[in-house]
């Protein structure tokens, strides 16, 4: 019998995110229900209620790789959207009105699911899509963490934010399928568990990296990050990362670094921030060909939304814990502690154009997290998404000097 | 008249001189007085608790410090506040600060502030946006409890449910003649022009409330008793975070126009929800926010921005709308396309004015307001 060949991890990926968009084109072709939501939301009551649900984030960082955001940017802008809003905002509503891009269709939401854990941003702009579109918008409001911890009384109001989402999506089902549909709990607890157990997969596989050399070249992170966005909920999910986590863990087995033989990982990184998706290439040959691996980010924790299950006081806590909704101090230590298990040399900070929340604790941030640790650091201006934003000249002469940067420490530790 | 003139004078004085006066304002009552940056704060429980309350809304400063902390595309009102902590100017006069984080901006600036001004209490809140449903009312009732705990530490005083009750009443007061005030514009648009406008209104912030509410109720009672003025020019509204400098407001005067109402977070938006007669003093305040309508700091599910605009410019019989975008401000962004469409939609016409509050020079925006009120019937 003829064995079946089994899939890398990255034919299993592209499987994967093929059926997460073509599924949701044809829910909606069949008249079924379509939500678009923000990439870090509450997906378990959508995977609950059998909801298709894409994420605009997501398809705009697909537009952005593929070189095709200008054209949405620039439609958007020409109705009135400033050039200093959120890029993957402005892209997103370019599509909304064209419809149509090369890079990925994604089909139009029958309602909006927004979560607020990533950025205040995303009410605002979801709140214009449900108005343009005349649809319901059923929002998530996790309020900001100025204390170190998950406060009780904001767990409360998630959890009651939760139960108000519920009865909203069985009316809003119930309305469009012309029959009652109701939420199921004990659908509702598998999806909890499988949704914790694909976390765990996604921070397992990525926990690979510290490895010394890292296995894991982290420009794949972007790549996987897909993966975990839009199938957090799924079993399809997990065992793609798991496929992940063994490739990973045999090549660091094997002592594998992160490139070809012969490719050495000289310097270890943790990137902050969203990658520049119309300039992967540029920015990841300006690590690379410096012997610099981007070993990890923030994102792996991220999206490690674990809690017991049940628990909704929990999950709410989950949800609003992430590294975005964190005060200062939180995300000072946490990267922190990221340097410290992935034996970093450095940081590099991506000045997001787009992103007000992540930008403005950045200096302090540097700063902080510099002194307690010791490590090179450097900051270049960029953008996710709008290709105007960013120059590879500038880019390149940041990293020399942080290369250089990096070699100094490196001689100083040797020295003793 | 002359009634009207003083006491225009009066709150002129305070609103061209907030440092002068928070200080004066200091001096006099003996109070402890309490910052509170932009935007829906609990002023009654500052109020309650013995001390007074004082608007930040930046101002016209040297920005230096803060750009240790901000990359140059953070909205000028907010690095202003930030540059004047940093500077120490708020030092001179203030007891502590409270904020909310109503956008991206704020939240890092809350934090940030932690680490660049650690000489002043800081009272850091959160307003829920899913505000309508039971569980943000109970929230905000809890953010409000922990505030008035740390309000009280300042104060070195308990707040009582009497406190409360007589606070909200006096903010209920100043809410309901502020309204009113607006409302009056319209009968004597020369002599509350925009500048005088927009400085009756300021030295709110720089009051006791209490004490500005009996003079402006005076100032109400004398306009009403004046004959109307004849008014020849254009009537617009104004919408946007605030409209500062002093110079652009001028710049509205010298052309004529006058701002006949106005949608901004510094005005109106701060004083148009009347609260609920029911309930506690806090489930009261959390009511205030759960019924705000067409305020971008706060989530408006049905995105009413624009019929809200439309409904004022027909109310107020206004010629047309200003937009004074604040610069780099993103809930403010949002709402533009949305409220253009519709404003041209139904034949409003509407002048898109980016502003920052540290220009320097007025001279393009006078010109823009020349040949928008030309256009305008
Ligand atoms: S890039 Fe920043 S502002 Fe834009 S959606 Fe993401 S978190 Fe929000
Ligand atoms: S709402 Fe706008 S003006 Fe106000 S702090 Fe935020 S960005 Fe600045």
């Amino acid at each position: 019998m003829e064995q079946k060949e089994k899939l890398s991890s990255k034919q299993m990926l592209n499987d994967l995110m093929a059926d997460h968009y073509q599924s949701a084109l044809d829910a909606k072709a069949d008249g079924k229900l379509v939500a678009w939501a923000t990439s870090i939301a509450p997906q378990e009551l959508l995977t609950t209620m059998g909801i298709n649900v894409v994420y605009p984030e997501n398809q705009a960082a697909a537009i952005g790789a593929r070189k095709e955001a200008q054209k949405f940017i620039d439609h958007s802008e020409g109705r009135g959207y400033s050039v200093d809003l959120c890029s993957y905002a402005r892209v997103n509503f370019g599509y909304q009105q064209l419809k149509k891009s090369e890079s990925q269709d994604i089909p139009m939401p029958d309602f909006i699911y927004s979560c607020s854990n990533i950025c205040h941003t995303v009410l605002k702009w979801y709140e214009n899509l449900a108005k343009e579109l005349n649809i319901p918008l059923i929002i998530f409001d996790l309020p900001f963490n100025h204390t170190y911890d998950v406060q009780d009384h904001a767990a409360k109001y998630m959890k009651g934010q939760i139960e108000e989402a519920i009865k909203r999506l069985e009316t809003i089902s119930t309305k469009h399928y012309g029959k009652k549909v109701e939420f199921d709990h004990d659908k509702f607890k598998a999806v909890m568990e499988q949704s914790n157990a694909t976390s765990q997969m996604w921070k397992d596989a990525t926990m690979v990296a510290k490895a010394k050399p890292s296995p894991l070249n982290g420009f794949d992170l972007f790549n996987y990050m897909a993966g975990i966005v839009t199938n957090r909920g799924t079993k399809a999910g997990y065992e793609v990362f798991k496929a992940w986590k063994e490739e990973l863990e045999a090549k660091a087995a094997a002592g594998l670094g992160p490139w070809k033989p012969g490719e050495e990982e000289k310097f270890r990184v943790m990137w902050d921030g969203i990658a520049c998706w119309p300039y992967l290439g540029s920015t990841y040959k300006g690590l690379k060909n410096n012997g610099i691996n981007m070993v990890t980010s923030t994102y792996p924790d991220s999206w490690t939304i674990l809690y017991d299950n049940g628990d909704i006081e929990g999950m709410a806590k989950a949800y609003s814990g992430i590294y975005c909704n964190s005060n200062l101090q939180n995300g000072v230590d946490r990267i922190t502690r990221i340097v410290n298990e992935y034996s970093l040399d450095g940081i590099v900070f991506h000045s997001n154009r787009s992103c007000k929340l992540l930008d403005f604790r950045q200096f302090e941030q540097q700063r902080q997290i510099e002194e307690k640790t010791g490590v090179a650091t450097v900051l270049f201006d960029g953008d996710q998404t709008d290709p105007r934003a960013f120059s590879t000249e500038q880019y390149n002469t940041r990293i020399q000097a942080f290369l250089e940067t990096l070699e100094n420490k490196k001689e100083e530790r040797r020295k003793g | 008249m002359a009634d009207i003139k003083s006491l225009i004078a009066e709150f002129e004085k305070v609103a061209l001189n907030p440092a002068k006066s928070a200080a004066e304002l200091k001096k006099e009552t003996g109070k402890k007085l309490i910052g509170m940056f932009p935007y829906h704060l609990p002023e009654e429980i500052v109020y309650a608790a013995g001390m007074l309350p004082v608007g930040m809304w930046g101002g016209q400063t040297e920005i230096k410090l803060s750009n240790k902390y901000l990359q140059s595309f953070c909205c000028s009102m907010i690095k202003a506040n930030f540059e004047m902590g940093m500077n120490k100017t708020y030092q001179k006069v203030l007891d502590g600060v409270v904020m909310a984080a109503y956008c991206d901006t704020l939240k890092c600036i809350c934090e940030d502030w932690k680490v660049a001004v650690t000489d002043m209490p800081l009272i850091a809140m959160y307003y829920p946006q899913n505000r309508k449903i039971a569980a943000a009312i109970d929230y905000m009732g809890a953010e409000f409890k922990k505030a008035q705990e740390q309000l009280e530490a300042i104060a070195g005083k308990k707040v009582t449910e009497a406190d409360l009750e007589a606070a909200w009443e006096v903010y209920e007061a100043y809410r309901a003649e502020s309204r009113k005030f607006v409302k009056l514009v319209a009968k004597m648009p020369k002599t509350l022009n925009a500048t005088v406008r927009h400085l009756v209104i300021k030295a709110a912030w720089f009051m006791d409330k209490k004490v500005y509410t009996e003079k402006l109720a005076a100032l109400n009672a004398a306009i009403e008793a004046a004959p109307a003025e004849e008014f020849n020019g254009k009537k617009v509204l104004v919408e946007g975070i605030m409209v500062e400098p002093i110079a652009l407001l001028d710049a509205f005067v010298e052309n004529d126009v006058c701002i006949i109402g106005d949608d901004l977070s510094h005005q109106s938006r701060m004083f148009r929800i009347e609260g609920r007669k029911e309930g506690t003093v806090y489930e009261k305040m959390a009511y205030r926010i759960a019924d705000a309508y067409a305020d971008p700091l706060l989530l408006d599910e049905k995105k009413e921005h624009g019929k809200e605009l439309i409904d004022m410019v027909k109310e107020y019989g206004a010629d047309g709308v200003v937009v004074c975008a604040m610069k780099f401000c993103d809930p403010e962004e949002y709402d533009y396309p949305i409220f253009k469409e519709e404003l041209e939609a139904a034949n409003i016409p509407v002048l898109y004015m980016e502003i920052e509050q540290q220009m320097e020079s007025v001279g393009q925006y006078k010109t823009r307001i020349q040949a928008f009120a030309e256009t305008l019937a």
